[in-house]
């Protein structure tokens, strides 16, 4: 079955590739785009762990397929703070330049050892920020059920329900605990 | 698990879909949000040679509030019942109904008319078109929703048909609607579940409607309960006539006797809420 060509925006940048109809929009993003931020588990819409935005809604990208996604904006966890240089070498070199900034809710599940392994952790971050886009400030109630859809199998999910509330604070202009980079001169 | 090859249709108006579908027979399936048939694609519990999404027929999406009817299109995300203030305003009950389905990035893809046309027995909406006797547009021809679904999975639906829109009635006066169900873990299918829509005069039920989904293969409308309901019967023996005539099976879930205690106890949670006793 001839492939097709798919050419879609995602995290704000045009890019374009060829996809089976049958490949799914994560293995698309994964191994056409190099994106592996985005992760796959279940491959059957239960976990979570591939949660992107699609046209700005979290949705599972397992279930889409990359043929789908043309002319489509996507969102993955790359695009969800911007990281400026790439990856975050700063503790190896603290000379490096152009750390990567953690977005609110990063930041938030870092504090608050929302992550033990970090498989699930892409799919968390997506789909709590757009729940908090639209909730900004739940309930403890609505925080468990905006986190119903994906799962994680080491943290037991107290880490991540309070990283949750700590990203609400973060995003309501608290103050960030945790400064990174002093010893700068 | 990754689905089999196929081949895939991006038709744009419900003409070429229809055509498509009567080209390949059973061989093609309509895509719809995915959020069912791509899982069973995956896991290889089946497999087409050809998908026809409907997600390019635009004239298949959105709401539309008509002289006493709700006309919904069938590839309305099911995410749009529990925003949209026409919808929550004109039937309450699907209101109430959208946030128990999975989770919201499920309902952010999942269509109104995929959920009816899947008609999984623990699924919301075929309870509550069946509850509110809900006319499903099958092109030409208009099903009545207790017409429609015939077993698990199963609906009068031809291969070559699709759902093109579910109408539903707009009730007048002091509307109330509850959705109650228990599932092992939020957002998974029901054990069991009630959905219940009433119109209160004066302090007193004046119409009810109740139909029970996860307790048989096809949603169950509570006829005599909602009688009762509305002859000033009290909320537990509306509820006991509600689970009467069902026997539902025993499976890995739960067993029939399981469902059908549960099956009360959601019923009369619902009545409570509506009727605020
Ligand atoms: C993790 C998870 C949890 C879920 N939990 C629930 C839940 O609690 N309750 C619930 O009700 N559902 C649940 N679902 C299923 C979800 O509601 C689906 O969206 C729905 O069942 C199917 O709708 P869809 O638009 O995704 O259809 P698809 O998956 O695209 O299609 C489903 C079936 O309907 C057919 N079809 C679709 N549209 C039409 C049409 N217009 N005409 C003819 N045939 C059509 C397709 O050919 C296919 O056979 C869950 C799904 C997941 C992945
Ligand atoms: S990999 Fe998509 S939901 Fe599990
Ligand atoms: S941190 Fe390991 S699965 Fe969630």
């Amino acid at each position: 079955m001839a492939d097709h060509d798919v050419a879609l925006t995602v995290n704000g940048e045009p890019r374009r590739g060829r996809a089976e109809a049958r490949t799914t929009l994560a293995d698309f993003l994964r191994d056409e785009l190099g994106l592996t931020g985005t992760h796959l588990a279940c491959e059957h819409g239960v976990c979570g762990s591939c949660t992107v935005l699609f046209d700005g809604d979290a949705v599972r990208a397992c279930l889409l397929f990359a043929v789908q996604a043309a002319g489509h904006e996507v969102v993955t966890i790359e695009g969800i703070a911007p990281a400026p240089g790439g990856p975050d070498r700063g503790a190896l070199d603290p000379g490096a330049p152009d750390r990567g900034a953690l977005g609110p809710v990063q930041q938030a599940f870092m504090e608050c050892h929302g992550l033990q392994c970090g498989f699930c952790t892409p799919g968390f971050v997506v789909s709590v920020s757009a729940f908090l886009d639209e909730c900004s400030d739940p309930t403890d109630a609505q925080i468990l059920d905006g986190l119903s859809g994906n799962l994680c199998r080491c943290t037991g999910y107290q880490g991540i329900v309070a990283a949750v509330r700590r990203a609400v604070e973060l995003r309501s202009g608290a103050l960030p605990a945790a400064e990174p980079s002093e010893s700068r001169p | 698990m990754k689905p089999a090859p196929f081949e895939y249709h991006s038709p744009a108006t419900v003409a070429e879909a229809l055509a498509l579908l009567r080209e390949h027979g059973d061989d093609a399936k309509p895509l719809a949000g995915g959020q069912s048939l791509v899982p069973m694609l995956a896991l290889r519990l089946t497999r087409f040679a050809h998908l026809v999404d409907l997600n390019g027929v635009g004239a298949l999406a959105g709401v539309e509030l008509q002289p006493e009817r709700l006309h919904i299109g069938s590839t309305t995300r099911q995410r749009v019942l529990e925003r949209d203030a026409t919808v929550a305003a004109a039937v309450p009950l699907l209101a109430r109904a959208a946030p128990h389905i999975g989770h919201f990035q499920i309902r952010n893809r999942g269509t109104v008319g995929g959920s009816l046309a899947h008609a999984d027995p623990a699924s919301e909406l075929p309870a509550v078109a069946v509850a509110l006797d809900a006319e499903l547009v099958v092109g030409e021809r208009t099903v009545a929703a207790r017409d429609f679904f015939t077993g698990t999975w199963t609906t009068t639906l031809a291969d070559d048909e699709l759902l093109t829109a579910a109408v539903f009635p707009v009730w007048s006066g002091d509307v109330r609607a509850a959705v109650h169900e228990v599932a092992r873990r939020n957002g998974d299918f029901a054990l069991a579940g009630a959905a219940i829509q009433v119109s209160v005069d004066d302090g007193r039920v004046a119409r009810a409607a109740i139909a029970l989904f996860g307790l048989d293969s096809t949603p169950v409308r509570a006829l005599d309960a909602e009688a009762a309901l509305v002859a000033g019967e009290s909320l537990a023996a509306v509820a006991a006539l509600a689970v009467r005539d069902v026997e539902p099976n025993d499976d890995i879930h739960a067993t029939g006797a399981q469902r059908r205690r549960i099956g009360a106890a959601v019923v009369e949670r619902a009545l409570q809420e509506v009727c605020g006793g």
